[in-house]
């Protein structure tokens, strides 16, 4: 089955300069029961985007007029805690095709990239310049090219290169998916299952 | 070179290992549940395959289960129609159900171990982050999203990349009053939130090698609380002890055949770690967490940590989740008023959990000011309970033996912890509204949560034991 396709990107970005953001913040618990993929968008970071009664909070960034952006820029150690896959679908499902991070965990890197949504560390400093630039000019642009495998801030030219497994590179780009590569290697499953 | 623990069954378990890709591990058993399977078998369904090996699956309906009148249907209808999903699901794919009602129904980190599923040298993931459980077997095991929940139903396999290892090792005796949960805490808080992440950790030392299985299964299934994907423990004679005899426990000639590959498994003297990290025992006091991630933890007698200790661009975080906890920096929470303890999840609700808190609170009575939810881990630990009478000694003390089920750890029943309020946990999140919105957690052990149960606040456990000892 093919998946969704990511290559190359040109956005604003949207800043969320907080660190050890875990997937309960990213979706709360009460909303996993959902049986299909669908619409978890609607509940991204629900607790600090809305209040009790479900009215936008002014003050956080999603809800602010003058950020916007298909890449979501966030303190270190993103994505950390449950397994839940409902957090990559609720990113990708908002509208974000990249997440910057200086850290990632582990499980919420591997979702990501199974849902085409580009997880990428940089360094402390490059996430510095990010926020930074974003705050000078909320319309900063950034550059994502995954074929080079760098992010650049346009207005200045500054840029750094990230890492990506050559395989899920190659899965982005071409919208390769794992379970076709297994089945692919059955023969190899079923005698490995005789020794 | 020698090998580690690790990388020994790494190898026996890989099918395929090509340069540039991920290695196709070999999955031996999968664990699923309600809420991290629906999505992954209506994959299977769009691409028209079956389960690939259905026996090496097993599941159970833990995380939105009532843990009351379990009898009933579930009130809450999106909970009811999850654990309905999963019914249909397994027997449209002939996968065996422990589901509500099931004499072997429970959290899923519990009934595998318990069962003699979880056993050592071999290879275990589910669709949840505290999967690392079963390490303390000697194996490997952890979580896993839903495309990849569907990967291994269609193919018994995993693209994965071989971690880096991490050795702990905990030497020394404990202090009276200390144990497992508050090894695995005092070394999140040393190592941080995010210390572990990239590594698998094998857990080893002598203070390890004393713990029973159930203590290793608390250190093992928070080594995800430290960013490791997994964490596992060298088996032993308590390991083989534990797994003789238990429903799926090899048997005879096969029993005598597992037992000699398993006292092959441990690191070899001159195996090499990518990071090796030493601890003293008695350096640990009871601990208890005072903010939203759970490397945010203190001996009980320290303070809340000042806002000038951490870096710069680390002080927004750290003041957000002092704000939200409702503390401040230099802050000492004994005699801290809670509001809810909560005796369970996946961490902390094996018999033996159940057992050291009733001993403790045997005679005594709670304090008014809280509510107690003690929820045993399976149906098997709720029988023993009963069996043993532990459920009169938490009836006399003022609050009763629950059914089991994940229940307040994620809040995902209707087991929630209300807005604003404190509770102590022996589960193993205090992220922000984890157990309920708005609701506020501490991390602590069985008997420093049965402490606070007795006393109404944040209580060093050493205290009363030892003025019962005085008394006693």
């Amino acid at each position: 089955m093919a998946t969704k396709i990511f290559k190359h990107l040109q956005s604003s970005i949207v800043p969320l300069p907080i660190e050890n953001i875990d997937t309960d913040q990213i979706i709360p618990a009460r909303f996993l029961k959902a049986t299909t993929r669908d619409g978890f968008g609607n509940n991204l970071f629900r607790d600090w985007r809305f209040d009790k009664e479900g009215n936008p909070k002014k003050d956080f960034v999603l809800n602010h007029p003058t950020y916007s952006g298909k890449i979501l820029v966030a303190g270190k150690n993103f994505g950390c805690g449950s397994s839940r896959e409902h957090a990559a679908w609720a990113i990708a499902d908002y509208g974000f095709d990249v997440v910057v991070s200086s850290f990632f965990a582990d499980i919420f890197k591997g979702n990501a990239l199974n849902n085409g949504l580009l997880p990428i560390q940089v360094s402390d400093d490059f996430l510095k310049k990010l926020f930074d630039a974003v705050y000078a000019d909320a319309h900063a642009q950034v550059e994502v090219d995954l074929d080079n495998q760098f992010i650049k801030i346009v207005s200045t030219g500054e840029q750094e290169t990230f890492e990506i497994n050559p395989y899920k590179k190659a899965c982005l780009i071409n919208g390769y998916d794992d379970i076709d590569y297994i089945l692919s290697n059955k023969q190899q499953v079923e005698e490995f299952e005789k020794r | 070179m020698g090998q580690t623990l690790f990388d020994k069954i790494w190898d026996a378990h890989v099918v395929s290992s090509k340069e540039g890709f991920p290695d196709i591990l070999y999955i031996d058993t999968h664990f699923i549940h309600e809420v991290t399977s629906p999505q992954a078998f209506d994959g299977l369904r769009q691409r028209g395959l079956p389960v690939f090996r259905p026996k090496q699956t097993v599941a159970t309906a833990d995380h939105n289960v009532p843990t009351w009148d379990q009898h009933l249907p579930i009130k809450e209808e999106l909970s009811r129609y999850q654990v309905d999903m999963l019914t249909k699901n397994c027997a449209e794919f002939g996968i065996e159900l422990y589901g509500l009602g099931h004499q072997y129904q429970g959290i899923v980190h519990v009934i595998g171990p318990e069962l003699g599923i979880t056993r050592p040298g071999c290879t275990y993931v589910c669709g949840d982050s505290h999967t690392s459980t079963h390490g303390a077997f000697g194996a490997i095991a952890f979580g896993i999203g839903t495309s990849q929940v569907e990967q291994v139903l269609a193919t018994q396999c995993l693209l994965q990349q071989r971690p880096k290892r991490m050795k702990i090792e905990v030497n020394g005796a404990l202090q009276k009053g200390v144990g497992a949960k508050d090894i695995i805490l005092y070394i999140i808080s040393k190592i941080s939130a995010a210390g572990g992440t990239g590594y698998f950790v094998e857990y080893a030392g002598d203070t390890i090698r004393s713990l029973s299985m159930e203590g290793r299964m608390t250190i093992c299934n928070m080594s995800i609380e430290m960013g490791a994907r997994g964490g596992l423990i060298a088996p032993d004679e308590t390991t083989i002890e534990y797994v003789k005899g238990r429903k799926f426990a090899p048997q005879g000639e096969d029993w005598d055949k597992a037992v000699d590959y398993w006292k092959t498994l441990y690191s070899d003297e001159d195996a090499q770690f990518d990071s090796e990290l030493y601890f003293d025992a008695a350096d640990i006091e009871p601990m208890i967490t005072y903010g939203t991630n759970p490397g945010m933890g203190i001996g009980i007698t320290q303070h809340v940590p000042e806002t000038a200790s951490f870096e710069a661009k680390e002080q927004g975080s750290y003041t957000k989740a002092l704000n939200y906890m409702g503390l401040h920096e230099d802050q000492s929470l004994l005699g801290k008023p809670i509001d809810y303890v909560f005796i369970g999840s996946c961490t902390n609700s094996r018999i033996e959990d159940l057992r050291l808190v009733a001993d403790f609170i045997k005679g005594k009575h709670k304090a008014d000011n809280v509510t107690v939810w003690v929820v045993p881990g399976s149906k098997q630990v709720q029988q023993q309970a009963i069996a043993e009478g532990l459920d009169k000694i938490f009836e006399a003390a003022g609050f009763p033996l629950r059914e089991p089920g994940c229940s307040a750890c994620l809040g995902m029943n209707e087991d929630k912890i209300p807005a604003g309020k404190y509770c102590i946990s022996t589960s193993n999140r205090n992220f922000e509204g984890r157990q309920g919105p708005d609701s506020r957690t501490f991390l602590a052990s069985p008997l420093t949560a049965a402490a606070a149960a007795i006393t109404g606040k944040v209580t060093d456990i050493r205290e009363l034991l030892q003025e019962e000892e005085l008394v006693g």
